[in-house]
């Protein structure tokens, strides 16, 4: 097996928020509960998760944006956060993103040229050879030439996420972050950018770390998929094998939503609240909405436990889950109205 | 809303002042200190004793109300612009270092700007002028001094906010240094609030300048700004009112034209996105 590009070793990160006054104690939200995984290269990794999963600072941490409390993230053997100005430097040519919201990723004010360009001048490339780069990726992403002197304004969602990814292949980067790339597309648009990315992909060889609360565009993309909940993994493993045989309850209930085709959203998931994430709930963090929760899954936390090769899941109940022995308890009430009263 | 209509107005008397202020000499038709005292109080043409060759008539010295007047604007305008242009520069850069580096430097900073805009700006500016003694390079500092720190505030809002927005985080993910982010992101996307504040404050300035020179410690003769036109004419106020009215008109006049500029400019760019 090939070596990984990407690794996350039992990554962490907390966040302090500000004291409510001078003698107040500080407050700590943990974004990024303990989560590992690896990329092999070549492959794309979707991370599938509601809003304040922590997919997001996953994805932030990959791109040096926000650094881990704890743990290591490790890209070609070398930990990114550890790295000399010099390795830092040929990082950022080797790893790009692309954001969600086309309209916010653009600069307003520069036009598309000098935005796709923008990655290439910070690497000290000439004026020339950038432009003539330039060019070269607005064609591949398949804008027309002339879009370089046009500003961002000028185009639609559709295109302007075309510019974002034209400019994130400008320095032939191999490690693409995509964080719910084509989310704030309309769905017509959505299958050309998805299409795109694919392409792109199986030309250039490039990694993928695809950031998506939609099952169906993450199940396009992936090779491997990583079920973010609260912080945690809850679920990782093969695509096929955690979509189409999903082992965690939430999987599971994601999974059966998306088969439904509705939305992925609070309500529809059922049963209990979001908790909150200055109190945390004790052991599973998704006992509070979880049928199967017991007075185990509050006292501990559960460990990812493989289930079928490379595919772990994190429930104390798996088995009698998978054969259909466990009763729905239902989530611990009590506990709920605790969690909602916080 | 409709939009409102453009305060054309406004505009034209904006420039005009400083049309007047930087040709100054080259339009009036007297010196600003030449004296006749053949033509002593004579009023504005119009009434009875004046002359066209007084258009605003003449002061207690025989010298040209219109042409002290355009004298007095160039002065108090250029003080004005002077003070706005520098104390934006120096606000401006504080806030962006405030705003990007944050932590103790930010604290720093922000605790300053506190400090100075919990002063009252004419207290602190006659603390100055006694200090520093008056002058037009002195009232130009005291008016920097007063003026920096809202700049600073603006600007550091502004960055703190532009810092967090999606092509920021995407121009750090290619490499590109804060110092470039700064130049070419944040400060293209915080300009339009800096020049409705800078705008304003032109406004400010003058009526700053006006009251200290009114009150002796701004401009000195034989300089010549409207505070002071006003407060020489104040004397005579009883026997001839052109002396202190035209000063007093043309500081409102200039004041309520930068103002409205200012709001207008405020009220078309503040609804964000509208490029």
């Amino acid at each position: 097996m090939t070596p990984p590009m990407v690794e996350a070793r039992g990554l962490f990160k907390r966040f302090t928020l500000p004291r409510h006054s001078l003698f107040a104690a500080s407050r700590t939200v943990t974004a990024v509960e303990g989560v590992s995984f690896a990329i092999p290269a070549g492959t794309t990794f979707g991370v599938v998760g509601e809003s304040g999963s922590g997919k997001t600072t996953l994805a932030r941490m990959l791109l040096k944006l926000e650094q881990p409390s704890e743990g290591q993230l490790l890209v070609n053997d070398q930990d990114i956060f550890a790295q000399t100005p010099a390795e830092e430097r040929a990082y950022r040519r080797l790893v790009q993103a692309v954001f969600q919201d086309p309209y916010g990723a653009l600069s307003p004010r520069m036009r598309a040229g000098a935005i796709v360009t923008e990655p290439l001048r910070a690497l000290g490339v000439h004026r020339r050879a950038a432009d003539m780069k330039a060019a070269e990726v607005l064609e591949l992403v398949g804008m027309r030439r002339d879009a370089a002197s046009r500003y961002p304004h000028e185009f639609s969602g559709g295109q302007r996420q075309r510019i974002a990814i034209a400019r994130a292949l400008s320095v032939d980067p191999r490690l693409l972050v995509l964080d719910e790339p084509v989310s704030a597309l309309d769905v017509s648009v959505r299958a050309q950018v998805l299409a795109l990315l694919r392409e792109m992909q199986q030309r250039l060889g490039l990694t993928y770390l695809f950031i998506g609360h939609d099952l169906a565009v993450v199940r396009y993309l992936s090779d491997a998929v990583g079920v973010m909940y609260f912080g945690r993994m809850v679920e990782i493993g093969p695509a096929r094998d955690v979509l189409r045989r999903p082992a965690h309850p939430y999987t599971r209930r994601l999974v059966a939503l998306a088969a439904a085709e509705a939305p992925l959203g609070v309500a529809r998931l059922g049963g209990g609240t979001l908790p909150n994430p200055l109190s945390p709930p004790s052991g599973c963090h998704f006992r509070t909405r979880c049928a199967f929760a017991d007075a185990r899954c509050a006292a501990d936390a559960p460990a990812l436990r493989e289930i079928a090769p490379g595919h772990n899941a994190a429930c104390h109940h798996l088995d009698a889950i998978a054969a259909g022995t466990k009763a729905e308890t239902g989530p611990l009430l009590e506990e709920a109205s605790r969690q909602r009263a916080v | 809303m409709p939009p409102a209509r453009l305060p054309i107005l406004a505009i034209a008397v904006c420039v005009l002042l400083i049309v007047a202020a930087l040709l100054g000499g080259v339009l009036a038709p007297y010196a600003a200190d030449e004296a006749d005292f053949g033509a002593v109080m004579v009023p504005p043409y119009g009434l009875e004793g004046g002359t066209v060759a007084h258009l605003l008539g003449t002061d207690q010295l025989g010298r040209d109300m219109l042409s002290r007047l355009i004298a007095g604007t160039r002065i108090s305008m250029l003080t004005a612009g002077a003070a706005v242009l520098v104390a934006g520069t120096i606000g401006v850069l504080l806030g962006l270092i405030a705003g990007y580096l944050g932590g103790l430097v930010d604290a720093a900073i922000m605790r300053l700007v506190d400090a100075f805009l919990a002063l009252p700006f004419i207290l602190m500016a006659l603390a100055l002028v006694a200090a520093l003694g008056t002058g037009v390079g002195n009232i130009i500092l005291v008016m920097i001094l007063t003026n920096w720190a809202r700049y600073a505030r603006l600007v550091r809002s502004e960055v703190l906010s532009i810092k967090r927005r999606d092509f920021v985080l995407l121009a750090r993910v290619a490499g590109v240094r804060p110092l470039t982010i700064a130049m070419r992101h944040v400060l293209p996307n915080a300009q339009t609030s800096i020049l409705v504040l800078a705008v304003l404050d032109v406004g400010r300035a003058i009526i700053l300048e006006s009251s200290l020179s009114f009150l002796g410690l701004g401009i000195q003769p034989p300089d010549m700004s409207w505070g002071l036109i006003l407060a020489q004419g104040r004397t005579y106020m009883g026997i001839a009112w052109w002396l202190t009215v035209w000063p007093g008109l043309a500081i409102v006049l200039a004041v309520v034209c930068f103002n409205t500029v200012g709001e207008r400019l405020r009220v078309k760019f503040d609804p964000r996105g509208a490029l």
